[in-house]
């Protein structure tokens, strides 16, 4: 009796820690992110003494063109880093998907730029792209060309080439490991039919890797949203607002600013935005499970 | 079984290490010139190396005083330490917490184990941006023990700073807090991965020997799943390092991390690109160490994570 009591309260005596921490540091500020959002609240004040403003904060913000100039900056920057980065990435992962020695230093060397911190990376950015001192521009001056304003002019273009940078090698790793864990059996047939090595590609390889891509860019889209150091590093969301993403106005409008409520706000926008995308995940997950499941039900039914 | 490969793809193999080398080479490269030397535009390997730069960065730490410094003006070495403080203690409370929910969540069936799932999942996207506000507030606010207050009588008085109250903000405590729960979705996400894969009759067999559930925990299933347990330590390691956003808005003058000590550099006029290279060194050595020894583990857990996703 006492030893079945004693397993009814083992699972939420393992689960209790995580648990008791991930309320008090997760749910519990974000429903006080939510609380505040409604208020009008100074760094000064303790949330009791701020007053209710109702949806101002959200209107405010709706109508704010420095607002939408900053979700339309983060939109482009995640969306465009995503697309180039799934292009090379599986593109370099089919091409050197083969046994040839170097492979494994090559995965090791290419993990190294996600690892180190952003801040490190920007900062590794900022100077390549200096306007005198960069190895860009001297480059480019050694070759007798003119120099480019990196982050100047084209300050977004250069931000987003520092992501692909660091991230196209997530890709490419998980789309090699997914390349791998193919069915040989199914390659091998396509060969012996005399299929050519594009054939190959686009009819048997992309289309069985499809599921492991679509999660690893929608993964990669979410981790692309919460991109701030490299930024913040190379151009401060400069010049004016053309690369200051969502996540540095929140910071900005926090500590700069100081307009806790907006902020609040801000973060709970683009919270909505991203919870859209992980329900967009989740039910495309389900669906090519249920797809799977068909599919394998109907191959023993035929059998 | 190499195969044998056209050296088209080895020119390709060799382009793609410079490229992802190459900025960090060059970052270590530069961490040993002069800032004469760096603007002055010698470009190339030719160059007299000098430690002066590390020695400007570590001046808090060093035993004698480097000839070219009057003032040690930059504490890298406390931040050094702090940062090393806060990723060690947020690490290993991440794992301890972290496996023994995933634990739970495999093995056991239990009234409300779905809605603990789905939030795990859910929380895993919330940028730290979002968390800054709230976190900003409630850290400084809210948490906090007051002296005329319950907890209060039981600790000294010179626990407490001016106005009475002792809050978690400005303390290693209170960011260590943030860190773990930031890392723990991902890490019992990886982790249920690994513990899935162990053998249920192993764990039946050493109850019947008469363990209790914590000692098959700890002793039968912790030594199974640590290549899991590696790779998710390197994981979460990696973003209590490197994190700078919600360190900021915690931290005060004592309990600085790296990052904010960089950025801080960086926004000052007059860049001195020797030093800020040294310090971006030294918050990149340890990570590059990780990678370079445990690259294996660190893709595992990638897969791992992102299959499942």
């Amino acid at each position: 009796m006492s030893t079945a009591r004693a397993n009814r309260i083992t699972p939420y005596l393992f689960m209790a820690p995580a648990a008791v921490i991930m309320a008090i540091a997760l749910l519990y500020p974000l429903g006080f992110m939510v609380y505040g959002s409604f208020r009008d609240w100074d760094p000064s004040q303790s949330i009791g003494e701020t007053e209710f403003v109702g949806f101002k904060n959200y209107v405010t913000l709706w109508f704010d063109p420095a607002f939408r100039e900053s979700l339309s900056v983060t939109l482009i920057f995640a969306f465009s880093v995503v697309t180039a980065e799934m292009i090379l990435g599986v593109g370099l992962a089919l091409l050197l998907d083969r046994n040839i020695r170097g492979m494994s230093l090559l995965r090791t060397l290419f993990i190294l730029p996600m690892m180190i911190a952003p801040v490190v990376v920007g900062l590794m950015w900022r100077y390549m792209y200096h306007p005198t001192v960069g190895t860009f521009n001297r480059t480019l001056k050694s070759m007798g060309l003119e120099g480019v304003d990196w982050l100047g002019q084209h300050a977004l273009l250069s931000v987003i080439i520092a992501d692909i940078w660091q991230w196209t090698p997530f890709i490419f790793i998980l789309a090699l490991a997914a390349l791998q864990s193919l069915p040989r059996s199914a390659l091998e047939a396509a060969r012996i039919d005399g299929a050519t090595a594009w054939q190959q590609i686009i009819h048997i390889k992309l289309p069985l890797m499809m599921p492991v891509l679509v999660v690893t860019a929608l993964l990669r889209l979410i981790d692309a949203f919460k991109v701030l150091e490299v930024i913040l590093v190379m151009t401060e969301g400069g010049p004016g607002l053309s690369t200051e993403i969502v996540a540095l106005r929140i910071s900005r409008t926090a500590t700069e600013f100081r307009e806790l409520g907006t902020a609040a706000a801000m973060s709970n926008y683009l919270l909505i935005l991203l919870l859209l995308f992980t329900i967009g995940m989740f039910t495309l997950t389900r669906l090519q499970e249920a797809r799977a499941k068909r599919l394998a039900r109907q191959i023993q039914e035929d059998e | 079984m190499q195969e044998r490969a056209n050296p088209a793809f080895y020119a390709l193999l060799v382009a793609l290490i410079f490229m992802a080398v190459g900025p960090i080479f060059l970052m270590f490269i530069n961490s040993f010139k002069l800032d004469v030397d760096i603007i002055g535009g010698t470009t190339g390997l030719i160059f007299l190396p000098t430690i002066q730069n590390y020695e400007t960065a570590l001046c808090d730490l060093l035993w004698y005083e480097p000839d070219h410094l009057d003032f040690c003006s930059l504490k890298f070495g406390g931040a050094f330490i702090n940062s090393l403080i806060i990723a060690l203690i947020s690490t290993a409370l991440t794992l301890v917490i972290g496996c023994m929910a995933a634990y739970a969540l495999v093995r056991f069936n239990f009234m409300g184990r779905d809605t603990v799932s789905f939030t795990t999942l859910m929380v895993r996207m919330v940028p730290p941006a979002v968390l800054l506000v709230p976190v900003f507030g409630l850290w400084n606010n809210n948490f906090c023990i007051r002296e005329d207050g319950f907890a209060g009588m039981f600790l000294p008085e010179s626990f407490f700073g001016r106005g009475g109250e002792s809050c978690l903000a400005g303390t290693h405590g209170g960011i260590i807090l943030i860190y773990v729960a930031m890392n723990l979705p991902f890490v019992i996400w990886i982790l249920q991965s690994f513990i899935v894969q162990v053998p249920r009759s192993l764990e039946e067999a050493a109850r019947v020997d008469g363990a209790g559930p914590f000692q098959v925990f700890f002793l039968v299933v912790l030594p199974l799943i640590k290549p899991g347990l590696a790779a998710a330590a390197i994981f979460t390691f990696r973003i209590a390092w490197n994190e700078y956003l919600l360190a900021s808005a915690l931290s005060d003058r004592d309990t600085r991390t790296v990052p904010i000590l960089i950025v801080n550099n960086m926004s000052e006029f007059n860049v001195e690109w020797g030093v800020i290279m040294a310090t971006g060194m030294l918050l990149a050595i340890p990570p590059i160490i990780f990678t370079l020894f445990a690259s294996r583990q660190i893709i595992t857990g990638m897969t791992a994570g992102a299959v499942k996703g």
